[in-house]
């Protein structure tokens, strides 16, 4: 068998690579895709402690995290295409205006 | 309405004293305009006539032995610290009672007509109430602290009266003097109260009353009531005008003159001397601080005389005669004779005032001359104002059977009996000095020819009878009040015994003989002074005083330049720290310190914001740092 | 190295190498489609673990639904310029995912799992069982959940309505 260790931490790579990618993309719609790699990589967390732990309580948090997500992506989306129509641009290092 | 306990017995009746010419102040400070300047001046002089009623009539009701104590409301309530605001009637309360109301009341009617044509007037009548008023729980108060708030309140109304016409910033300046050098004496004053309460408070006795202090003082060592009395008697010198600090009360005639009579005559600078008859079981337990006192007292009235000698304003010279006169009532004190020191207080009021509103009556007649230079053969125009200058010129030079007489001798033969000879060399000396000025002062005002000036000349006229008859009604005191305190080959003395309560049995030291003697050496050294003075001045034909250019004349002319060496010594030095503080310390250190602790804030505030970037993915960063630190800890925890 | 371990690590440096993709390549197109794959191999995983049920889900809702959703923004907005890039932001944020990145992996393999996995039923991850638990012990967040997305749907609409409206 796999040990859980292996999962847990291809879980945290993946996290890590999906945190690259929202602190340096300058597309927002990049920035989003790299939020759902990120809770992917904690499903991927919860599902195998579930196996491993023998509850069924980890599967049911990866489907509520998938119905948030799902809303939280429409959300998302739905404010980018907001910042579009008035800015015309998708990067985020051009929206400053609480700067200092 | 009257309840008693043993000896003291409740009286609601008392509070009405000073109550009723604080409520016509306050009626005139609201409605002063509203009722017209004359019915303003009617109603202060009602108040104050209610107020000498109420006042005659506790005098008749009162027992020789016996204390009236009328409670308002508890002051201070802390622990077992009580402090009431209640006032008493005892023997001694109630002769200066009738001092104040009675004298006070004249002099308010000698100001209907004195301040006649003033704008002020009705704001005169507002400070001459409130006056009254403090002058009143300054003599009515059960205990120290009372007093110290009539003491306050009476510097207050001197303040206030003495730049009267403050359009003059000259009189303002003087008004100042008198506030500031009293409040250095009140420091004194204060740091005695502080010390007396902790002091007693360490014994487990904490009051302030009076009949409380009398049974436990005892209890304290001798060392902390020399202090004591010494912080007390330095207030006194201020209130009093005694050195050194007597400095204000000349300066204070710039003042209207109806003020000079009541209050640097009658009875503000009388309170120094009844702060310490009324403290005099106190003052009796520090043989240091009496002496202190006599020697001042003694001093003080020579003093004074000597600069009185040259003065050519005719108010100055009775300024520089009151510092005199209460030097003598110290020395009295001084050698412990209360009793005699209230007597001459009490006969002083009558013969000084008197002389003031005499003064001011040749002022008003001559349009505002006070150069005494500029007067003369005044007799025949005035004639009321002549002979009752008169009465009080012979009362106060000490002539047999006036009142200053009485008073005078007393003093010098209780500082005689109690073995204090230089002390009382001096008095005699003073006493010489005194007749002389004086007369002078009569010979110049009102023999002779008229030496005034023709506008003078033309304005010159008699002062009508609401001023003169405040004139005569205290010259008959001048002459008649003494008569209480006659000496025992006399007819004895009726104030002794009413005084006795509180001060004792009188002691009688040495024999009838020393007495009789002691008083002819003094009617001997005043003929003296009368004859040289009429020498100088009297006889017909004899030069004015032109002045000259010896150093003792110009010495006293300029009073001992005392006013310039405290400018030097202190003024000055006080002034250049002022400004060192005002211009140097004040903007750049104080100044500094607070804007510089703002300037550090709005530093690090300058740097911390560049935090704040406004991109979304920077403070995203910042969200990992701390998660960041947050694993690095948990992780260090396995 | 038995069968299942070589499975999984194919399938885990696929899935790592799908997701530095998402995130490396320029075109969002594409970017999207890594992401895709990604997903894919997650859910294989899912499945892997006896969670059937979410792993068909995850194809279905995630992978089908929202990238698809994904893929209509981007089609919709069309971003032409190409980005930007900061040299010093990007070491410094990808020094910090590194650090994140080691951090957890330091902390993560200490954990004592010796022990094999507890045995499971046949029914373990299935429908029945996801269906017990979910109407069963957790039908309040349930509710909610259905709730919070009938608020996205709202939100959606009201936020992406052109203004002329008002």
């Amino acid at each position: 068998m796999v040990p859980l260790n292996y999962y847990l931490i291809l879980s945290a790579i993946v996290f890590a690579i999906g945190v690259i990618g929202v602190l340096t993309r300058r597309n927002l719609i990049v920035v989003l895709m790299s939020i759902e790699l990120m809770l992917n990589a904690v499903n991927l967390t919860f599902i195998a402690f579930s196996r491993f732990l023998g509850s069924m309580e980890g599967q049911v948090a990866v489907f509520f995290v998938m119905a948030v997500a799902a809303a939280e992506a429409v959300i998302g989306l739905a404010i980018i295409i907001s910042v579009y129509r008035h800015r015309q641009s998708l990067d985020p290092q051009e929206m400053q205006l609480l700067k200092w | 309405m009257v309840s008693s306990e043993t000896g003291i017995v409740g009286y609601d009746l008392l509070r009405w004293i000073p109550l009723i010419p604080l409520l016509g102040s306050v009626i005139n400070i609201f409605f002063g305009p509203a009722l017209g300047r004359k019915n303003a001046g009617a109603l202060g002089c009602a108040a104050v006539g209610a107020s000498c009623a109420i006042a005659f009539y506790v005098f008749f009701q009162l027992p020789a032995a016996g204390i009236f104590r009328d409670v308002i409301y508890t002051w201070i309530d802390s622990g077992s610290f009580i402090v009431n605001l209640s006032f008493q009637a005892d023997a001694l309360t109630a002769v200066m009672l009738l001092i104040v109301t009675g004298i006070g009341f004249l002099i308010h009617v000698y100001s209907l007509g004195y301040m006649g044509h003033d704008e002020g007037e009705a704001r005169f009548f507002v400070y001459l109430n409130l006056f009254i008023f403090f002058m009143l729980v300054l003599v009515m108060a059960d205990n120290l602290l009372l007093l110290f708030v009539g003491w306050e309140g009476v510097g207050l109304c001197s303040y206030l009266l003495i730049g009267f016409w403050y359009e003059d910033v000259n009189n303002t300046i003087a008004g100042n003097k008198a506030f500031i050098v009293n409040r250095i004496g009140d420091l004194g004053f204060i740091l005695g109260i502080f010390l007396l309460v902790t002091e007693l408070g360490r014994q487990g006795i904490w009051t302030l009353d009076f009949a409380e202090l009398q049974k436990h003082v005892q209890i304290l060592s001798p060392a902390t009531i020399g202090l004591i009395t010494l912080l007390l008697f330095v207030g006194a010198t201020g209130k009093s005008a005694q050195i050194p600090l007597f400095v204000w009360l000349p300066d204070a005639m710039a003042g209207p003159t109806p003020v000079s009579a009541l209050i640097h005559a009658a009875t503000m600078v009388t309170a120094g001397v009844y702060m310490t008859a009324r403290l005099h079981f106190l003052f009796s337990l520090a043989p240091a601080t009496m002496s202190l006192i006599a020697w001042t007292g003694a001093a003080t009235a020579v003093f004074a005389a000597t600069i009185a000698l040259t003065q050519n304003d005719i108010k100055k010279v009775l300024a520089y005669s009151t510092v005199s006169q209460l030097g003598y009532m110290f020395l009295a004190v001084g050698v412990g004779a209360f009793s005699a020191a209230i007597f001459h207080v009490f006969t002083h009021a009558f013969f000084k005032a008197c002389l003031f509103l005499g003064a001011g009556s040749v002022i008003h007649a001559l349009a505002g001359e006070q150069n005494m230079r500029k007067m003369g053969g005044l007799k025949a125009h005035m004639p009321k104002t002549y002979w009752t200058y008169v009465i009080a010129t012979l009362a106060i030079a000490g002539i047999p059977l006036t009142a200053g007489f009485f008073s005078k001798d007393l003093i010098l033969w209780q500082a005689f009996s109690h073995g204090a000879y230089v002390l009382w060399g001096v008095g005699l000396v003073t006493a010489a000095m005194t007749a002389f000025y004086m007369f002078r002062q009569l010979f110049l005002v009102f023999h002779g020819e008229c030496r005034a000036d023709a506008h003078a000349q033309a304005h010159l006229h008699e002062s009508p009878a609401v001023m003169t008859w405040p004139l005569i009604l205290l010259a008959i005191g001048s002459v008649f009040t003494g008569w209480l305190g006659a000496p025992e080959y006399l007819w004895g003395s009726r104030w002794d015994h009413w005084l006795e309560a509180i001060f004792g049995r009188a002691e009688h030291h040495g024999s009838m003989a020393a007495e009789i003697t002691v008083t002819l050496l003094t009617i001997a050294v005043v003929a003296v002074g009368i004859y040289w003075a009429y020498a100088k001045y009297g006889t017909a034909g004899a030069r004015i005083d032109e002045g000259s250019e010896n150093l003792i004349y110009r010495l006293s002319l300029n009073k001992y330049y005392i006013d310039e060496l405290y400018d030097f010594v202190f003024v000055r030095p006080f002034t250049v720290c002022s400004r060192v503080l005002a211009q140097w310390i004040d903007p750049w250190v104080i100044d500094g310190t607070v804007n510089g602790i703002a300037a550090i804030a709005r530093g690090m505030s300058w740097v911390t914001r560049g935090l704040q970037t406004g991109n979304v993915q920077h403070y995203a960063a910042g969200f990992l740092v701390g998660a960041l630190a947050l694993l690095a800890y948990y992780i260090g925890q396995f | 190295m038995d069968a299942p371990t070589l499975t999984f690590l194919a399938l885990a440096t696929l899935l790592v190498v799908s997701s530095l993709l998402v995130v490396l390549l320029p075109n969002v197109v594409h970017g999207a489609m890594a992401l895709v794959t990604a997903l894919l191999i997650i859910s294989v995983f899912f499945v892997m673990l006896q969670a059937p049920m979410v792993g068909v889900l995850q194809v279905l809702v995630y992978a089908g639904a929202i990238m698809v959703l994904f893929l209509f923004v981007i089609m919709f907005l069309n971003p032409a310029a190409p980005e930007r890039s900061h040299r010093v932001w990007l070491g410094f944020a990808g020094l910090l995912a590194v650090l994140l990145g080691a951090l957890l992996t330091a902390m993560l393999i200490k954990t004592e799992t010796a022990a094999d996995p507890i045995a499971s039923t046949d029914l373990f991850g299935s429908p029945e069982m996801l269906a017990k638990s979910l109407f069963g012990d957790f039908v309040l967040p349930f509710e909610i959940a259905s709730i919070l997305l009938l608020v996205a749907i709202v939100g959606a609409v009201v936020l992406a309505l052109r203004e002329r409206r008002l």
